[in-house]
């Protein structure tokens, strides 16, 4: 049992990684502002999701998972909202300095 | 394994802040310092220190980041060039920099023997602090510390913010003075900034004062929570779901001045029950900590909300519009 | 396990900080918002790894924090800029 949880884990946090690493290739090679939002908001917020996912077996506390599950909640919620506005600035406003 | 961790900490954190240093315009240092306070918070919690690292991410990487995307964007309404780069300003004397460049770099050779000659173990008063803790009531010894040993230097710090408030406002021409300020230059639409600014904040205020009440037995407190707190005030105001207050009304002035004005009056009440400034008796320790927190969180809030909106009368002197 | 999760929370730190570069190079102000908003994601999974991790008490309260304020710079930024803050455009 204990072995599995480990390997939930494990396979959790690594797929996490590998999101996290495509979101900043994405943020590094996508041509312009507004596609490179894309990049912010998607496989960083799957890959953060995926890291909580693989630790969340693991805390002791209820309290620490509902921490867990919130913190990813307003990291998708924060992430989204700006991207939005940033995406009107890039889109609307452009201004390159 | 930690110690690579620790490695790349350092190693990134020292190009950030090169990079920083050397950054053409205020606007990408103010990105290389808001990029800097998160890795910084990251190295506090290394070093075994929760509450600075909690409070770095607070003020370091959020508040201080706001704080100077605000003065760009007022610089830029006024038209001003602070900061920008001038290709037609005489360029810096090159005895000059080398002058500055010795100087830092005796004050960190200086910095890093005294730290480097520190006998070990360093001398140091936590085993007495972690002894009086029982005395306290609070099972968080940074807690300890900022309300029970040195109460008066939390006292101090939050008149200094006062202070700070004030002259912050002190920007406002003559005719703006007890005007409401005027932060932002266009009002705001209804879209996914109002969604977030109508969710966000129950949850916000829920985490700011559990932040404020852990803070008595694990890592948390105050500051950190009123920064939460004054965060979902702001976001408000972004939103345009809250005006942003006259600051000559008096119930603003009333709840910035409500919690440095009790803290002193308790301190004065130490004379009277205890033997000295800021004294407490033993039982009535954990009860005065608390009420002390209470009336400071608040107050502490407003007056970083108010920091980070800035002085009135921006369209009092705002540039003709080019 | 602890040392798989600190070796996962340097490679998270590495990516995220990898995009720094685009902080550098990025022509314009919102690449270098961009930047830091994934430093900062990656910076809560950084202490979301080390709390599983258990290398300090509280951590998990220090990732709320962020949590709740990360967004906030970027927000300032887009809301301060004249003629900006607008998203209904759809």
């Amino acid at each position: 049992m204990s072995l599995l949880l480990n390997g939930f884990t494990v396979l959790c946090v690594i797929l996490g990684g590998v999101f996290f690493l495509a979101g900043t290739v994405g943020l590094l090679r996508f041509p312009d502002a507004a596609s490179r939002l894309h990049a912010l908001t998607k496989p960083d917020n799957l890959g953060l999701g995926l890291i909580v996912l693989g630790i969340l077996p693991r805390v002791a506390d209820p309290v620490d998972a509902l921490k867990l599950v919130l913190i990813w909640v307003l990291v998708q919620f924060g992430a989204g909202t700006a991207a939005q506005l940033l995406g009107y600035h890039a889109r609307v406003d452009r201004r390159a300095r | 394994m930690s110690q690579l961790l620790d490695i790349v900490l350092v190693a990134m954190t020292l190009s950030l802040a090169v990079w920083t240093v050397m950054a053409r315009d205020v606007f990408s240092a103010t990105v290389g310092f808001m990029a800097f306070g998160l890795l910084l918070a990251i190295i506090w919690v290394q070093l075994a220190a929760p509450d600075v690292a909690m409070t770095e991410a607070a003020i370091g990487a959020g508040a201080s980041g706001v704080l100077f995307l605000r003065f760009i964007a007022r610089r830029d309404a006024l038209g001003a060039s602070i900061g920008k780069p001038r290709p037609d300003d005489a360029p810096v004397p090159t005895g000059l920099r080398i002058a500055c460049g010795a100087l830092c770099g005796i004050v960190a050779m200086a910095l890093g023997i005294a730290v480097l000659a520190l006998p070990s173990p360093a001398p140091s008063l936590a085993q007495a602090a972690a002894a009086s803790l029982p005395r306290t009531g609070l099972g968080n010894p940074i807690a300890a510390v900022l309300m029970a040993y040195r109460a008066l230097d939390t006292l101090l710090e939050s008149v200094v913010l006062v202070l700070a408030l004030i002259g912050i406002w002190s920007l406002s021409p003559d005719s703006a003075w007890g005007s409401s300020p005027d932060p932002f230059p266009s009002p705001a639409p209804a879209g996914p900034l109002t969604l977030f600014a109508r969710l966000l904040p129950p949850v916000g205020i829920i985490v700011g004062i559990h932040l404020t009440w852990i803070g008595a037995t694990a890592p948390g407190g105050k500051f950190q929570g009123a920064t939460v707190l004054a965060a979902m005030w702001l976001l408000a105001m972004m939103a345009g779901l809250a005006r942003p207050p006259a600051i000559g009304a008096t119930w603003l002035r009333v709840l910035l001045a409500a919690g440095p004005t009790i803290f002193l009056a308790i301190g004065f009440s130490g004379w009277l029950f205890a033997d000295a400034f800021l004294a407490y008796t033993d039982a009535a320790a954990k009860p005065i900590i608390v009420l002390i927190e209470a009336v400071l969180t608040p107050s502490i809030a407003a007056i970083l909300a108010m920091m980070l909106i800035g002085p009135p009368a921006l369209a009092h002197m705002r540039a003709p519009d080019t | 396990m602890h040392e798989f999760l600190i070796g996962a929370a340097v490679f998270v730190l590495l990516v995220a900080g990898a995009g720094l570069i685009r902080a550098i190079r990025g022509p314009t102000d919102v690449d270098r918002i961009l930047a830091v908003q994934l430093l900062g994601s990656g910076g809560i999974g950084v202490l979301v790894l080390l709390h599983a991790a258990g290398q300090a008490p509280g951590i998990l309260d220090i990732a709320l924090t962020f949590a709740i304020l990360g967004a906030l710079a970027a927000l300032a930024f887009a809301r301060s800029s004249p003629g900006s803050g607008g998203a209904d455009r759809t």
